[in-house]
């Protein structure tokens, strides 16, 4: 099943008076349940891609699609419920809420959805399980390693049962360890739970784990390949 | 959830906040502290002035104020006095008439103020007898005068001597009587210490030959904060054709200017003092903001709306706010409490100064709520000025730009 349509999606912005193409003509598919990666050079388009398919930016020409929707169409406030119940983000720099615990940091977005307590306290006990860390429920991020604190954030955006995760260099700053108990972690979610994860990314670790490697090189796609 | 994530961001930065808390601590501390002494000292004033004089109320003939002379008068109503006392918060209701005469004794005349009391009532609103230097107090019945030390003074008076008084009455007679002093009265302000002279009504009426007639009917009320309530009660009761009713702030114009424009001075000091806490709770605000942009980008991401932000950034604010207030509030409730019940008092030349305007000279603090209330409003004022920033910056905030810093 089809969950994102890409149609031939322009990005331009200006930069210090310099007008910057970060995103020419892109046209995608994803399908439900994909593990695929962006990669490219820094300043290939891959963050751009990323924020435009998750509705943070706006393209300058062409259309996303996300289950139908057509999401750049939607007014801010609809944008920003639509984002919240289908699609999830993981940062680079984890991004937890710091006051609040890592079982806090999940029940957040359920919390904004109006779900209700038992509901929440039980799908964030169980998230913090699923990313090995059923026994750091109530520490605070400051307490956390940054990859215990990166399997929270995955936990963060699995809660809002989201149609695809999208990461943004979710491996940058974390050691090899770590990043390949994240990456397993996310695999087992992927396989198990048939949840697509979309990431971008300059690791070689990800891109093998990946099963689709989408390659840009200034706002281009300059190859698709599904192993 | 706002709740709690407003109560823990404030605490983020416990030093900030502690500061931030503290600086709005002293401030209401000390405005509650300067206010108290600046409004308790104004209620002393009018209430020396007024208790000792005009009262807080009066009725007399609707031409009277503008032209004070004996035929401006009234036919007492004794029923409309008996109505009058059944008014909530009146304690007295004092029947006067008044006029100027000659005061003369020996070889020495002087204008004086006659007033014609009925000394158990008048007693009631002006504490006569406290003022009762020498002598004796005078009664209902009495045909003799209580006179003001000064005048007495002036005329060499004492207790048992004569006094002639000789002025105009009602409709043109002659107004001449001769009366024996059975009391030296003090009064503070030395104005009325140099012209006052009280006599039984019945013994005025007579002099003036205003027989049954009356000046003003004074009234004295228990709790000046309702006196608005008790003037339109009173004003029901009476006929507004022929009737004039007259507050304390009407009759004492004078007085009233110079509080206002003290006040004005102690207004200016408070808007300071605010300007400044103003400025402290802005700085914190601003920072608070602007270091978490970020974090507000990333929430946006997630799905909080941005007017979740507003609120949860204004619910930190308003706790900083408010326990500001209570922390003020609380700090400086007891000092005014004790000082309310026991006035400062002074000495040397700030007591002779205030004597020499008729005032006991002590510093009264004044206890009211509406300080803390007032408070809280200037706080929640300041509050809302100082979110401006944060609503702004939430609004216009740019979640792509921001996560990229």
């Amino acid at each position: 099943m089809e969950v994102i349509a890409i149609n031939n999606v322009y990005k331009t912005y200006v930069e210090s008076e310099i007008e910057v193409k970060a995103v020419r003509g892109v046209s995608l598919r994803f399908q439900q349940g994909e593990f695929a990666a962006i990669v490219g050079p820094s300043g290939s388009g891959k963050t751009t891609l990323l924020n435009l398919l998750g509705g943070l930016d706006t393209p300058t020409a062409g259309e996303i699609t996300i289950g139908g929707t057509h999401i750049h169409q939607l007014k801010p406030s609809k944008l920003i419920d639509f984002r919240r119940d289908n699609i999830g983000f993981v940062f680079q720099s984890y991004n937890l809420i710091p006051v609040l615990t890592a079982k806090e940091n999940i029940e957040f977005i359920m919390q904004l959805q109006k779900r209700a307590k038992k509901e929440r306290d039980q799908r964030s006990l169980e998230l913090l399980e699923a990313v090995g860390l059923a026994d750091r429920v109530n520490a605070r991020p400051a307490k956390l390693s940054g990859g215990q604190q990166q399997r929270v954030a995955v936990a963060r955006a699995l809660a809002s049962k989201p149609k695809f995760i999208l990461a943004d260099e979710p491996t940058a700053n974390l050691d090899s360890v770590s990043t390949e108990k994240l990456l397993d972690i996310m695999e087992k979610l992927n396989r198990e739970e048939n949840i697509t994860f979309i990431f971008s990314t300059h690791d070689t670790r990800v891109m093998k784990k990946a099963r689709r490697v989408i390659t840009l090189e200034d706002g281009l796609v300059l190859s698709d390949v599904i192993k | 959830m706002i709740l709690k994530n407003a109560w823990r961001n404030i605490w983020r930065n416990k030093r900030r906040t502690l500061i931030t808390i503290g600086s709005g601590f002293f401030a209401v501390f000390f405005a509650v502290i300067m206010r108290s002494v600046q409004l308790g000292s104004y209620d002393k004033m009018i209430g020396d002035v007024v208790n000792s004089y005009t009262g807080y109320l009066q009725i007399h003939d609707k031409k009277y104020w503008n032209d004070k002379v004996i035929e401006n008068t009234f036919v007492r109503d004794t029923l409309l006095e008996q109505q009058v006392m059944q008014v909530k918060y009146v304690n007295a209701v004092v029947p006067r008439l008044e006029s100027f005469a000659l005061a003369s004794h020996l070889n020495k005349t002087k204008g004086a103020l006659v007033i014609g009391i009925h000394p158990e009532t008048e007693n009631k609103m002006i504490n006569l007898s406290e003022k009762l230097r020498a002598g004796s107090m005078i009664s209902t019945a009495e045909d003799g005068v209580l006179v003001a030390e000064g005048l007495a003074k002036y005329l060499k008076l004492g207790v048992g001597d004569t006094l002639v008084l000789l002025g105009q009455g009602y409709q043109g007679m002659s107004a001449a009587g001769k009366y024996p002093v059975r009391g030296l009265l003090y009064f503070p302000s030395a104005e009325l210490n140099g012209r006052m002279i009280y006599l039984s009504l019945a013994s005025a009426q007579e002099l003036y030959s205003a027989y049954d007639r009356l000046t003003s009917l004074n009234i004295s009320i228990d709790e000046p904060i309702h006196l608005r309530l008790v003037e339109k009660k009173v004003a029901k009761l009476v006929d507004a054709q022929k009737y004039g009713i007259m507050m304390w702030d009407e009759m004492l114009v004078e007085l009233v200017q110079m509080i206002q424009m003290d006040n004005m001075g102690g207004i200016i000091m408070l808007a300071i003092l605010y300007i400044i806490i103003g400025f402290g709770i802005l700085g914190t605000v601003v920072m608070m903001t602007t270091e978490r942009m970020r974090e507000f980008a990333i929430l946006v991401a997630l799905g909080t709306h941005k007017s979740v932000l507003s609120l949860i950034v204004s619910v930190e604010t308003f706790f900083l706010g408010i326990f500001s207030v209570i922390t003020g509030a609380l700090g400086a409730l007891p000092i005014i409490w004790y000082f309310h019940l026991h006035p400062i008092p002074l000495t040397g030349v700030a007591a002779q100064s205030m004597l020499a305007y008729g005032l006991e000279p002590v510093v009264p603090f004044a206890l009211r709520w509406d300080f803390f209330l007032n408070q809280a409003y200037v706080i929640l004022a300041i509050i809302l000025i100082s979110l401006i920033y944060p609503w702004a910056k939430i609004a216009y905030l740019s979640v792509v730009k921001e996560i990229k810093h």
